[in-house]
């Protein structure tokens, strides 16, 4: 009852291919959209906003950018954090060579070397398929991390190898990035950034390049002979996925931990973006953002479960059952649904229609 | 550099000897992915488990032998228990699939490992000798000439047994083809849990060897990610791919270490193999020794 | 009433070698526009090997192929396809994580051109061509009989069906030439006798050259213009249908030689042939 589609005629093919075709569901993003823009800013506490929300969009960002280069253009790949590095010292040194560049641009300049970066590593895919790729992608991985170590340059030779975000504002006076920023300017600028891209995202999906990513994905053989160019479609994939990561890692060093060194974005972050995304839903923008929110809540639930439910447990032990949990979890979520939270949703949905029947 | 031809065959030998190391773990992945398609992420936090579990035997004062008897039987377990719980119930997905599932069981195991065994670094000693040794003008350090002729020797009873035994046999017809397999009467479940346990004991003697020489820690299980390259070199399913792919990733990462790292400022082991794996695979995407996928239409 | 025209693509003396495994030697096949073409042959004859010559999968050792005027020795698949060439697959070529609406899009991928940032933002210039093109692929599924099952993901679709999706395909990329290899492969009589419609409409409305590969030989018999036989990569009969039935190589090529005893003659092979 509450989810009927009945009456909701779709009279063009412009209106078949909304995003959205269902009222309810166009409410419910609507609503979405406005709990995160207006009720969270004004209540959320600072803790909230910034080790919960501005987290959480950053790593759904990423976890995009992964989407769309693994879920819908089936090149796994292993090297996620590396082109979030690429992304964050690309910012910075921009910010500090040019130190009047407006932070926006500097955040678009940083996700285009990304993705340069990106379609270099990219080549291989054209000869090298399936698990041999994501191993490949590994050399990027180490590649990249290596020498953001090695090389003092990148990070202005600070004797510690961090880099820290230089403060920035933007209209001249709302600080997002340094000690100055208020968590409210922070949260609504990456909330607005990780809007737009993931619009964008959308839009590319659904079209012709959404269509040849997927081809390709599910048998490039054939996709040669629709006249699909596999190295073009390919290494656009890669392009796309990491700027959509060097922006993600550009936040993550500017906004979410304001100062980061290259080995926040070794292979462990690869492979919880990863996780991410087979947990969300490959091929699913919507999955990219649900299993960010789990991985980033995850953590949170399982340090607070122990004392909510009246155990003193000692730290070693706590981490180590969280690792164990952790694994499980994983396990158990690939046998139960391994189109991940996406389709859950979208089966959830299902139900919705039918309510109060059972099938 | 090369004026000095003896310390180039230190280095050389000193890298075939490391190399076996990683053919050792490699052929664990080897195995699995051959019978099972799964690709074992966790196989180094099956060496590191192991080795866990045999220095925790040793430290509370049990003999080696015994300690090592009972480790073998702590992985067949470990096997038995991951055929039952993930492999049966993930039989059908695709192979992206299963190795997440790897992922998250190298997870638990990490976990569950330190849980019982503690998070210290644990110093193993077995009274293998770590004496250098000079044969033949040539430095060598007799550590890792055991450590060699242990691996070899292992590597080469396993491809005696592939070829030669029964269920040598059956293993193979299980990589080629599972449903042509069962329907011939092989067992599935039964031929992955000898798989993974013998994929086990593998990474137990791995894990002696490293832990010997590293102490038994959680970068043990790092070591895996060694192994990537080798497999890439040597092709996923390839049994002499792994030893040859590791021999040359062990010899190449100590000579490019020694003869180019000073120019990269050092520490170049880190993703060299990665690198030298990827130019390999430009020229063979399947590596040296893997099946050529041919897509039919 | 269509006029069967030139030569559109002549193959000459294509030799094509696995290993040590001739798969064709030294055919020379030419296939005249506007008309409906049957490749036949026993099992392992070459004749997937000889489209897939001509689609570009396979580069042949030697001969060449000329295409509208131009000559190649090796074609590459998306050249094929940019040509006006396109095909169906033995063993169904779909994409089976798409819908059937998509797949059938992907056969337009070739006429879209918008480039990313344009698809990025998506309203205006990457939608109207996004729409302009579901009219065309509209117009192929309603053209197919399969609007019930446009949005349904092609992986749960039966066989016969997919089989219609992939031949949609095929069609959504406009082609001069569409090769098919055994479309009605595993269907029953309803659903060839419906595939036999789609192929001679599309040879009457569109005019497109048609080459498929059948071994059903009622179907061939019944709605092709010339039929080709090939046996172990070699072309034994070219020509209409009742000559090549009628041909002494082609009956000796799928029934045998006679034997010397006569209570060996075959008779379950010749009404299996006659039966089609």
């Amino acid at each position: 009852m509450l989810y009927r589609e009945v009456g909701q005629f779709k009279a063009s093919y412009a209106a078949d291919q909304a995003i959205f075709p269902i009222r309810q569901d166009r409410w419910l993003m609507l609503g979405a959209l406005a709990v995160a823009y207006f009720v969270i800013p004004a209540t959320g506490s600072e803790y909230w906003l910034l080790t919960i929300m501005v987290p959480f969009l950053v790593y759904a960002l990423a976890a995009l950018g992964l989407n769309l280069l693994t879920g819908y253009a089936g090149q796994v790949s292993l090297g996620t954090g590396g082109f979030m590095a690429v992304g964050a010292f690309a910012t910075y040194k921009l910010t500090t060579v040019f130190p009047g560049l407006n932070i926006v641009l500097a955040l678009v300049l940083a996700g285009i070397i990304a993705a340069l970066v990106g379609v270099l590593f990219g080549f291989p895919s054209l000869r090298i398929k399936g698990f041999y790729l994501a191993v490949a992608t590994l050399a990027s991985q180490f590649f990249l991390i290596w020498m953001f170590n090695k090389f003092p340059w990148f990070y202005n030779y600070s004797a510690s190898g961090v880099i820290s975000a230089p403060p920035r504002a933007l209209f001249g006076q709302i600080y997002v990035t340094g000690a100055e920023a208020d968590p409210r300017a922070k949260y609504l600028f990456v909330l607005t950034v990780v809007v737009l891209l993931a619009l964008a995202a959308k839009g590319l999906v659904r079209g012709r390049i959404g269509r040849a990513w997927m081809a390709i994905r599910d048998m490039d053989v054939a996709a040669e002979i629709i006249g699909i160019r596999p190295l073009r479609t390919k290494l656009l994939a890669f392009a796309l996925s990491s700027f959509y990561c060097g922006i993600a890692g550009a936040m993550w060093a500017f906004i979410y931990t304001s100062a980061v060194e290259a080995s926040a974005f070794e292979i462990d972050r690869s492979f919880q973006i990863l996780f991410m995304i087979i947990i969300g839903g490959l091929g699913s923008i919507l999955g990219s953002f649900l299993g960010a929110g789990f991985i980033v809540l995850l953590p949170i639930f399982l340090d607070n479960a122990p004392r909510l439910a009246g155990l003193e447990l000692p730290v070693n032990l706590v981490t180590n059952l969280q690792t164990m949990i952790f694994g499980a979890l994983i396990i158990f979520f690939l046998i139960i649904e391994p189109n991940g939270l996406a389709r859950l949703w979208v089966i959830g949905k299902e139900k919705l229609r039918l309510w109060p029947f059972p099938h | 550099m090369w004026d000095n031809p003896e310390f180039v065959l230190e280095v050389v030998i000193g890298g075939l000897l490391s190399g076996i190391m990683y053919s050792l773990v490699a052929l664990g992945f080897v195995l699995i992915f051959k019978a099972s398609g799964v690709f074992n992420f966790a196989q180094g936090t099956m060496v590191l488990f192991a080795a866990l579990t045999f220095v925790g035997l040793i430290e509370r004062g049990l003999p080696i032998w015994m300690a090592f008897v009972i480790a073998v039987v702590v992985m067949i377990l470990l096997a038995v228990a991951v055929e039952r719980l993930m492999l049966r119930s993930l039989v059908n997905q695709e192979q992206i699939i299963l190795f997440m599932a790897t992922i998250g069981l190298a997870f638990f195991l990490d976990g569950f490992g330190q849980l019982v065994w503690g998070g210290d670094v644990h110093p193993l000693d077995i009274g293998i000798p770590k004496a250098p040794l000079i044969i033949g003008g040539v430095l060598v350090n007799e550590f890792d000439l055991v450590a060699a002729i242990v691996a070899g020797s292992l590597v080469a009873a396993l491809a005696l047994f592939f070829q030669r035994t029964a269920i040598g046999r059956a293993l193979r017809a299980v990589a080629d083809d599972h449903q042509a397999a069962q329907s011939v009467g092989i067992p599935l479940p039964t031929i992955w849990v000898i798989v993974w346990s013998v994929a086990g004991v593998v990474g137990l003697v791995a894990g002696i060897m490293w832990g010997s020489n590293l102490g038994v820690q959680f970068s043990l299980s790092l070591v895996a990610l060694k192994a990537l390259p080798v497999l890439m070199l040597g092709g996923f399913t390839s049994v002499p791919g792994a030893i040859v792919g590791g021999l040359i990733v062990g010899v190449g990462e100590k000579l490019a270490e020694v003869f180019w790292g000073p120019a990269f400022g050092g520490a170049i082991e880190d993703w060299f193999a990665y690198a030298l794996a990827l130019v390999f695979l430009l020229f063979r995407p399947q590596g040296l020794f893997g099946e050529r996928i041919i897509e039919r239409v | 009433m269509r006029r069967i025209g030139e030569p559109i693509l002549t193959a000459d003396q294509i030799t094509l070698a696995f290993g040590g495994i001739t798969a064709l030697n030294g055919i020379s096949i030419e296939i005249r526009r506007h008309e409906i073409l049957a490749i036949i042959g026993p099992n392992g004859a070459g004749k997937t090997s000889m489209l897939n010559v001509i689609n570009g999968f396979y580069h042949p050792q030697a001969g060449t192929i000329t295409w509208k005027g131009e000559t190649r020795r090796r074609m590459r698949p998306y050249h094929a396809a940019a040509a006006g060439i396109s095909r169906t697959f033995q063993n169904v070529a779909l994409f089976r994580g798409m819908t059937t609406l998509d797949n059938v899009m992907t056969g337009r991928l070739l006429r879209m051109h918008r480039n990313f940032l344009w698809q990025a933002i998506y309203s205006g210039p990457a939608e109207q061509e996004e729409l302009a093109h579901r009219a065309y692929a509209e117009r192929i599924i309603d053209f197919l009989e399969i609007q019930a099952i446009r949005k349904t993901p092609v992986g749960r679709l039966p066989y016969g069906l997919q089989k219609r999706v992939e031949l949609g395909r095929a069609l959504a990329m406009e082609p001069e030439l569409l090769l098919l290899d055994e479309p009605m492969a595993g269907m029953n009589v309803e659903e060839k006798e419906d595939m036999c419609r789609f192929i001679l409409d599309i040879n009457d409305e569109f005019g497109t050259t048609i080459a498929l590969i059948e071994h059903d030989m009622g179907v061939v018999m019944d709605i092709s213009d010339r039929v080709v036989v090939l046996d172990y990569g070699r072309k034994i009969a070219d020509g209409p249908p009742d000559e090549v039935r009628a041909s002494p190589e082609v009956i000796a090529a799928y029934l045998g030689e006679p034997h010397q005893r006569e209570d060996h003659a075959a008779p379950q092979h010749t009404a299996a042939a006659q039966r089609g």
